[in-house]
């Protein structure tokens, strides 16, 4: 398949995902257990992203001192728990992270 | 100002901030699907046609490699499988639009634009009596979304390889999920939904097309509903018993 039709098809496919349920349940009553079940869906999906992300990020499991990501991560996970503030989250995750490549790493 | 203007502006606003995790995301994609051999137009306009980043890099990898169309676009229907989830989740909300902002909103529903959308919106207690005009929210989120992802993959595709990997800017992705979950861990259920839906995706990492990120997600989502389950029914023999 030609790159330009693959491309055209994920995107088409991406879409069709995303307006599922948008166009359905305008006709359909979204049934009471689906609607309780949709309050976990972000930290069930975000963190089925965030977990691997952490603690295998080259592979396997590492959970010892010297996974940077994991130290950089849970610094970050506690200042957006006692800051709510996105920014001040990413801007410390990062910076621990590379102060930590920096002494860990050498 | 009309309530369209506010509503638009503050959903540009409430955005704003998660474009920081989200330019280094979109920067290493520009160089990342140059390394993997895609011709700039194309990276770019997989940018706008395709509009999700991690099924972008997945695709911009298996393009590397030499995949077969088919299975690129099976393997990106299976990495966005989530944002089945998320539609669902959007829809009581939009269910009353046209068909051609549902359309709209639909194209925009990318998971930064989700988080901060849901966010507002679960917290509208006039729900199912929307505020007039929410729709502007969302649409001021998803654009301020959508052109910060085709701006950041240009300079990603114009800086090509001159970024040094040992600056590990795809870490901001993690980040940025953590700055919108974190805080919406605020009782039991829901920390027990992602943890275990951590706990399973680790576990499952290895599984092909990211079948155990869904794996997760739902044993995730399952979890928090029988926790919420079992707190209710403990609160209703209190209830009866005092």
């Amino acid at each position: 398949m030609n790159v330009w039709l693959t491309i055209l098809g994920a995107g088409v496919i991406t879409f069709a995902i995303r307006l599922s349920l948008i166009a359905l349940m305008g006709r359909l009553e979204v049934p009471p257990l689906v609607q309780r079940a949709l309050r976990f869906v972000p930290p069930a999906v975000l963190s089925a992203i965030i977990f691997p992300e952490l603690l295998r990020h080259s592979g396997p499991l590492d959970v010892s001192l010297g996974n940077t990501r994991l130290l950089a991560g849970g610094l970050a996970a506690l200042i957006a728990w006692r800051t709510k503030n996105v920014l001040l989250t990413i801007g410390v995750g990062m910076t621990a992270l590379w102060i930590l490549q920096a002494v860990l790493l050498r | 100002m009309d309530s369209r203007r506010s509503e638009f502006i503050s959903g540009v606003k409430a955005e704003l901030p998660i474009t920081l995790g989200v330019i280094p995301f979109g920067m290493i994609y520009g160089v990342l699907a140059l390394g993997a051999g895609l011709p700039a137009s194309v990276a770019q306009a997989m940018s706008s046609i395709v509009f999700a980043g991690s099924a972008q890099f997945v695709a911009a990898q298996l393009f590397g490699t030499g995949t077969p169309g088919l299975v690129i676009v099976l393997t990106v229907f299976v990495v966005n499988l989530r944002h089945m989830l998320y539609s669902a989740s959007v829809a009581p909300y939009v269910k009353r639009l046209d068909a051609k902002w549902k359309c709209l909103l639909a194209y925009l529903l990318t998971d930064e634009a989700y988080a901060v959308v849901i966010t507002r919106y679960s917290r509208d207690t006039a729900y199912p009596a929307a505020p007039p005009n929410r729709q502007w929210y969302f649409l001021g989120a998803g654009l301020t979304l959508w052109s910060t992802w085709q701006v950041s993959t240009a300079v990603g595709i114009l800086l090509g390889a001159q970024i040094p990997s040992s600056w590990a800017l795809d870490f901001t992705l993690a980040l940025t999920f953590i700055a919108l979950v974190v805080p919406a861990l605020d009782d039991r259920p829901s920390v027990a939904a992602a943890l275990s839906a951590g706990v399973v995706a680790v576990t499952a990492a290895s599984l092909p097309y990211k079948l155990g990120l869904m794996l997760a997600a739902v044993l995730g989502i399952v979890i928090g509903l029988a926790l919420e389950a079992r707190q209710a029914s403990k609160n209703d023999q209190r209830a009866r018993a005092s």
